[in-house]
């Protein structure tokens, strides 16, 4: 089963830039008139939540919860990205264990975790690694069942034209199943980098006294809808653009791979 | 039983009974987490209460609402993203960077919106919801191999049979797969919702125990919660495998 299957298959062109400029000015617009419909104590407008970005954004104390969550998200991901490939490599070559996980680790996926955050605590504590163990299982599940469905997806020819080669089960890995994978495990990535940062920012508003979760959890206690419209559009800003360069990277490695 | 299943029933059998040891070791403390056949108890009284029926009532319907809004609407926008290809290029960025944001911030948006009622915990659910929907429909849609189209103008089958025959068949694994990350996506979104911001319902009774150090009631609704999810997931992917088969091994 594809837990989330990348949006689309063919490679489109890039598009000009002026066009993606027309789009997030039309995007203002709609927002600016969304915001005009229903009222700006409802759904504030474009102009106040910049002015408000900037003057969070220029504050130091919103540069050290920042920061904070920048250090957790970071530690999250590089655990989840290290113990989700292994452990997809793992599974994926040995056919039996494959077999018996798969299942296993859709019905994790599928649970929601929040009701888990509980169980963190007790083990964490609160504090820093409480917000990455909440990364980590928001994240991680997915790199896995990715890289076990590219690890199986070799095509056997490789494997068995590897084998007439007598190759060493170190160039076999290097040379043959590596390649092979790195575009599905790459979409997988992008997906477990989406995930891991939210398993974070969730972390943190429930387990946490730092971090932008934590001010998130704060403004929406004291209904401060100008402080989340902010926080929001900056969270947005920054998933878009790093999902932007990965979806790139992803559509090259995959216009690259051979169709098999 | 195929070998597969018995080593699965091992490993997860194996699992609870480490958890029952430890815990009746005393190696963990009680406060911490409840041996799983004391949870197995507690869930089964839980099931005996009237307050557990209210709480998972508000619960259950709130999700169903969400999860109907979000079938029907994501299957509409994967339509609609498909059929302009532009706009989809403009949103594929959007899309694909979607689910890192924590999507229940908009509660208070909600709720000046709907007023405090259930409505917000559904809208919740559903924006959750809805992009994993349309996000599939519109792999589904993209997805549909370009031989049967051909074969499909060639045998002048009008457009709704082409719709019918040839493109939903094709594109139903994708389908079902959005179907089963929106109910999931919708529990997430509604309980997670519930939890943080609600008085009523079964993510505020978990966190409600939680707060009051009642571990096995907590522990006992995550249960029953899991096994909800679990089963309804089950019970598609077995209509998913009997549709698969009638059409000839997949």
């Amino acid at each position: 089963m594809s837990v989330h299957a990348s949006t689309s298959p063919q490679t489109d062109d890039a598009l000009p830039a002026w066009a993606f400029g027309l789009f997030l000015v039309s995007l203002a617009l709609a927002w600016l008139g969304a915001s005009a419909l229903v009222g700006p104590q409802v759904l504030p407008g474009p102009i106040e939540t910049f002015d408000r970005l900037w003057v969070m954004l220029s504050t130091e104390r919103f540069e050290q919860h920042a920061w904070e969550t920048f250090r957790a998200f970071i530690v999250a991901l590089m655990i989840a990205v290290l113990l989700g490939i292994v452990l997809g490599v793992t599974l994926g070559a040995h056919r039996l264990s494959g077999d018996v996980a798969e299942p296993m680790l859709v019905a994790l996926y599928s649970i929601p975790k929040v009701t888990l955050y509980p169980i963190i605590l007790l083990l964490f504590g609160l504090g820093l690694s409480a917000k990455v163990a909440f990364g980590v299982i928001h994240g991680i599940i997915p790199i896995c069942i990715f890289t076990m469905a590219a690890v199986r997806a070799v095509p056997r020819r490789y494997v068995r034209a590897a084998q007439a080669m007598r190759l060493s089960p170190r160039e076999m890995f290097w040379k043959i199943y590596l390649p092979a994978c790195i575009p599905e495990v790459f979409s997988g990535l992008r997906v477990g980098f989406s995930l891991t940062l939210l398993g974070t920012i969730i972390g943190e508003m429930f387990a946490s006294q730092r971090g932008i979760g934590h001010l998130l959890h704060q403004a929406m206690e004291n209904n401060n809808l100008l402080d989340i419209t902010a926080m929001v559009l900056l969270l947005v800003t920054l998933a878009a653009s790093v999902g932007f360069a990965l979806l790139t990277i992803d559509r090259r490695l995959a216009a690259r791979a051979p169709s098999a | 039983m195929s070998l597969v299943a018995k080593i699965r029933w091992a490993v997860i059998v194996g699992f609870l009974s480490f958890l029952e040891l430890i815990c009746r070791a005393g190696w963990v403390d009680g406060i911490s987490l409840s041996p799983p056949t004391q949870i197995f108890l507690t869930a089964l009284s839980i099931l005996g209460t009237a307050e557990f029926y209210r709480d998972a009532g508000l619960t259950f319907s709130t999700v169903a609402g969400s999860i109907f809004a979000a079938v029907i609407f994501g299957f509409l926008m994967g339509m609609g993203l498909h059929r302009f290809p532009l706009v989809r290029r403009f949103l594929d960025p959007f899309l694909a960077s979607y689910y890192s944001i924590p999507t229940f911030v908009f509660y208070p948006f909600f709720i000046v919106l709907f007023g405090l009622n259930r409505f917000p915990l559904m809208a919740i659910g559903f924006i959750f919801a809805v992009v994993a929907m349309a996000i599939n429909t519109l792999s589904g849609l993209q997805r549909v191999p370009r031989v049967l189209m051909r074969s499909a103008r060639v045998m002048r089958l009008s457009r709704w049979q082409t719709i019918r025959l040839v493109i939903m068949p094709s594109a139903a694994p994708y389908l079902f797969t959005g179907l089963k990350l929106s109910i999931v996506y919708s529990f997430i979104g509604v309980i997670a919702g519930e939890f943080i911001l609600s008085g009523a319902g079964l993510g505020f009774q978990i966190a409600f125990s939680y707060n009051a150090f009642e571990t096995s009631k907590m522990y006992g609704l995550m249960a029953i919660l899991l096994t909800v999810v679990g089963s309804i997931n089950l019970y598609i992917y077995a209509i998913e495998r009997r549709i698969y088969s009638r059409r000839g091994g997949r």
